[in-house]
């Protein structure tokens, strides 16, 4: 193999089985084709897709990019994936903090666990050392506690009781501020009876061109510099990605009463001004970035994200801030996904016709944390609860994953994309937020399908590689692919460009699409709950919100579809898996 | 999206930079479909397959474009293949501009793979969108904006005798004038919706009213600008990217104690006007990129000076237009941004940022900031005229 830069050209495969481990050396040609995390990630995990997701030989893969532990700007970004129990789907989530940065400076690319201990056990990887540790006092231990018993320096991952009480929507727990949130990627870990993993480096990755990652690194920082959004005074670098509260309410398309309305009455006391008024917003972020999105009170406590902040207050009707903090804190401290737990407990609230004022929705979050009276059913997520009762409708999730702060009622693209999404109801796989709200790159309109399908489908190329590099996808409401291909190529020094890296990222999707196949799966879950079609939102201020017209969505999907390259019933093709080189199924 | 094909074929017409007809515009969702069937688009189908892109637009430009683009484009063939101009719009967005020898597809691609646009001389220019086509718009209108400004500022280096030129250097650069004199002498109208404003709505009205009227006299690039008021305890401004005469449903009001965070759709210079607001009692703000101005910010003739290639940012001189200071700055909040150095800057009529654009205040409304705005820039032209025409001190190289 030739000199590698960018990659370490090493992944660690872990089986907690027999506690062994050994060292993989992917191809280069698989560097190139997957350039890194989501991507190699999904190389992996593709042999072992149509296992049940608490199989021993079920991989849990944690995966770096090229640009882990370089001067790229907001590189310090991984991915984790595993089958989701949640969805059955493909199930990934992106994460921050260090913890890519620490496993990409003691020498690897990737993580590879599979087997399933028999004692729940900690893993310490030190540069090339691995160490298996018995953990029994550990168990169903908060994710602050685990912490305290880790080493300062380094990086550790962990699941907190909520993995170990079977929640569904468990998460895994980057040093208590970042998270591989949605999925339920923790109840994997913790399915191999794995509490912790701590990661420690000491090594740094090679460059190929330091002076010219330099000028591709100045041409980046100016456009983030530019753009309202990143760096403007009331952008997230302020304000954190609750700087959305305010504008998603404006364009009355703030999911409220679980999706019943589309505004609330209460938001301009509950936006991201009042969180800085009240706990104070120190700036903190993941390795690597200068954009430092995340925001910690002045006690050092994390503040909401703008979706635990919109869904634990509009979605369920609760008007107090302390509460959000309070249920954030919960979320954070147990391991689970907030997104999915506010979801769940509106579906929960609609159905059984109850309210904040009639009801305590702390108790039954911390009761699906412990799996406890109503809990017990209610850790099976919004989908599988409502479906118990026979009231799947109230479930405003897609492929079973809950949907974000968003109301697709109000971006038609972002509707689309919920429906197509490889792991169900998720905003971040082709982020249309970005053009149909935030005017970045242009603005197109929000209120129409024209075009979107191919929007969207390059979108998704678009952000799996930056998935795959790694980068932000944020950067990228300033940034394209052109700025970044240079850095790439600064870093690897192959030759590839913006347009190549989008035909990279089509394979990774595509490879998604075919796991989900050999799932079941197919148009039918590539859909929306009917609420969307036959609801209208809150309209007002001149702005009407109607229901989605179904046969206007169904068209723009069939045209994704034959974007796609995908049959009329959302199949992958032998033709076009032939065509972008991959595995057709065996 | 055939409706966005005519929308932004009227604009490239409306600006003055393409003939009507000569806009051809491919659209690809689930199909191609181009709004021309000349013979270019067979190369151009297999262009906008082979990017995978949403949008791919081909034209040539009117004169003078037309006219500074081939020459542009033919010194780069001599040289590294592609143009760099060192405006602000094209060191932010464009980066550089290749140039192709022919509109073969492949050549095409190679290209656009790499940058926004690609000239083809004698034939024209190719651009792309990826989520619109206003994007292949405003890409094609930057190209036309930066190469203008490009040939301007090195016929100026030229006159001097600091750089050398050739052909039809001396012909471009009459035409280009010629045309722009002309444009220059057809503005006539001033913004009528005049303070004081009795609500918000009269606020509205003023700034899309006033944006039309620069987009009218062709003072902005690619549409794009921003304008502002001051009204109450609000700052009430465009949005990001809107373009200047479709104001309308895209003004944000913006609290001045920023108690909400409506300002992240706004214009990237939101932070430089509320800088001046707070630091001034002017009442409204707006910000073109008159040509001129532009150019005349970037000329400079201390050819040895340390700073060279750095001016934008560190350019340590005093410089002015008449009572109009030349300040530097890139776009945005950084360390460098406009949002710092633009404030103290705006006690007068106004600021020029270096190869950037102009920003000009009023006081009561935009009567006199608009007014401001075209003085400024007819200053600006004038000098440039004096300055590369021959007089005592000049060595005339024709």
């Amino acid at each position: 193999m030739p000199e590698l830069f960018g990659w370490t050209g090493k992944v660690l495969c872990i089986n907690l089985t027999d506690k062994s481990s050994a060292i993989l050396n992917p191809p280069d040609i698989i560097y190139r084709e997957f350039i890194g995390g989501k991507g190699m990630a999904g190389w992996y995990l593709r042999p072992h897709c149509t296992k049940p997701w608490d199989s021993p030989e079920m991989p849990l893969i944690f995966f770096t990019g090229p640009l882990v532990d370089t001067e790229s700007p907001t590189s310090g970004r991984f991915t984790v994936m595993s089958m989701s129990p949640l969805t059955g789907t493909v199930g990934d989530s992106s994460a921050g903090g260090k913890f890519g940065t620490e496993m990409k400076r003691a020498g690897w690319d990737g993580i590879i666990i599979t087997g399933r201990s028999s004692s729940l056990c900690g893993l310490s990887v030190m540069d090339g050392n691995v160490e298996f540790s018995d953990v029994p006092h550990l168990k169903k231990k908060v994710i602050s506690e685990i912490f305290s018993t880790q080493p300062s320096k380094g990086s550790t991952a962990a699941v907190g009781p909520a993995a170990e009480n079977g929640v569904l929507f468990a998460n895994i727990s980057f040093d208590g501020h970042s998270f591989a949130s949605r999925n339920g990627l923790g109840l994997v870990m913790a399915a191999k009876g794995l509490k912790y993993i701590h990661i420690e480096g000491s090594g740094k990755t090679k460059v190929f061109n330091s002076e010219e990652l330099s000028a591709a690194r100045e041409d980046i920082f100016r456009l983030v510099a530019a753009s309202p959004v990143l760096k403007g005074e009331q952008g997230i670098s302020e304000y954190g990605t609750g700087a959305f509260y305010d504008l998603i309410h404006s364009r009355r398309m703030m999911p409220t009463e679980n999706f019943r309305k589309t505004q609330f009455s209460h938001a301009e006391g509950m936006n991201a001004w009042n969180y800085k008024q009240k706990y104070g917003t120190e700036k903190t972020g993941c390795s690597g970035c200068h954009i430092l999105c995340k925001k910690n009170s002045n006690n050092g406590e994390p503040i909401p994200e703008f979706d635990e902040m919109s869904h634990f207050s509009a979605l369920i009707g609760n008007t107090e801030i302390g509460k959000v903090i309070e249920a954030s804190h919960i979320c954070r401290e147990t391991g689970m996904d907030p997104v999915s737990a506010a979801s769940t407990i509106a579906c929960y609230m609609e159905i059984n016709n109850l309210t904040c004022e009639t009801t305590d929705f702390i108790n039954i979050l911390e009761d699906i944390s412990q799996s406890r009276g109503e809990g017990n059913t209610l850790k099976l997520g919004s989908f599988k609860y409502a479906s118990l009762s026979g009231n799947s409708g109230y479930s405003m999730s897609v492929k079973g994953l809950e949907l974000p702060a968003y109301d697709p009622r109000g971006a038609y693209g972002m509707a689309l994309a919920y429906a197509v999404s490889t792991r169900g109801g998720c905003h971040m796989r082709a982020n249309p937020v970005s053009h149909e709200i935030l005017r970045k790159p242009v603005a197109t309109d929000r209120f129409t399908f024209s075009g979107k399908a191919r929007i969207i489908k390059l979108a998704e190329d678009m952000y799996a590689a930056a998935d795959s590099l790694t980068a932000c996808k944020f950067i990228f409401f300033g940034a394209s692919l052109e700025e970044y291909s240079r850095v790439f190529r600064a870093v690897t020094g192959v030759e590839l460009y913006g347009a190549d890296l989008i035909a990279a990222g089509e394979k990774i999707y595509y490879n998604e699409r075919v796991m989900n196949y050999l799932n079941g799966f197919s148009s039918e879950e590539d859909d929306l709950p009917e609420r969307f079609f036959i609801s209208e939102g809150t309209s007002g201020d001149g702005l009407s919100i109607p229901p989605l017209n179904r046969e206007e969505f169904l068209e723009a999907r069939k045209k994704y579809y034959k974007v796609r390259g995908l049959t009329p019933d959302g199949k992958p093709t032998k033709e076009k898996c032939d065509e972008l080189g991959l595995e057709w199924i065996n | 999206m055939d409706k966005l094909i005519i929308k932004y074929s009227n604009k490239l017409v409306s600006a003055g930079l393409c003939a009507e007809g000569e806009p051809l515009f491919g659209t690809y969702d689930d199909e191609v479909i181009w709004n021309d069937r000349r013979p270019e688009r067979e190369s151009l189908d297999t262009v906008i397959r082979g990017l995978n892109t949403i949008s791919v637009l081909f034209a040539n430009p009117v004169e003078p474009y037309r006219s500074i683009i081939n020459y542009l484009a033919q010194e780069a063939l001599k040289g590294k293949g592609f143009v760099r101009p060192d405006d602000t719009e094209t060191r932010t967005f464009l980066h550089d501009i290749p140039v192709a020898k022919s509109l073969h597809a492949g050549e095409i691609i190679k290209s656009l793979k790499k940058r926004k646009g690609v000239i083809i001389p004698g034939r024209g220019i190719v651009t792309y969108g990826t989520v619109s086509p206003e994007q292949a718009f405003i890409f094609f209108s930057s190209i036309c904006f930066s190469c203008y400004v490009k040939f301007m500022t090195d016929y100026y280096y030229h006159r001097k005798g600091l750089f050398r030129m050739s052909g039809d250097a001396d012909k471009i650069y009459q035409t280009a004038v010629a045309a722009y004199q002309k444009s220059l002498s057809n503005i006539s109208d001033l913004p009528s919706i005049r303070a004081p404003f009795q609500s918000s709505e009269d606020v509205i009205a003023a700034i899309i009213e006033t944006g039309k009227l620069t987009i009218e006299s062709r003072m902005v690039d690619s549409f794009f600008g921003n304008i502002s008021v001051k009204y109450g305890n609000k700052i009430f401004i465009s949005q990001t990217g809107s373009s200047m005469d479709e104001l309308s449903g895209c003004i944000d009001p913006c609290p001045l104690d920023n108690s909400t965070t409506n300002a992240i759709t706004s214009s990237s210079e939101f932070s430089a006007h509320r800088g001046v607001y707070n630091l001034t009692d002017k009442k409204t703000i707006l910000h073109g990129h008159p040509r001129y101005s532009v150019i005349m910010s970037m000329l400079c003739d201390k050819m040895d000076c340390g700073n060279r290639g750095s001016c934008h940012l560190k350019c340590s001189s005093m410089r002015t237009i008449d009572d109009i200071p030349i300040i530097t700055g890139e776009i945005g909040t950084g360390p460098d941004g406009i949002s710092r150095t633009l404030p103290p800057a705006m006690s007068g009529r106004g600021a020029i940022v270096f190869g950037h654009g102009l920003f000009v205040s009023g006081r009561e409304d935009f009567s006199d900031a608009f007014g401001n705005l075209l003085d400024i820039e007819k200053t600006c032209y004038n000098k440039y005229i004096e300055a590369v025409n021959p007089s005592p001190g000049f060595r005339d190289r024709s």
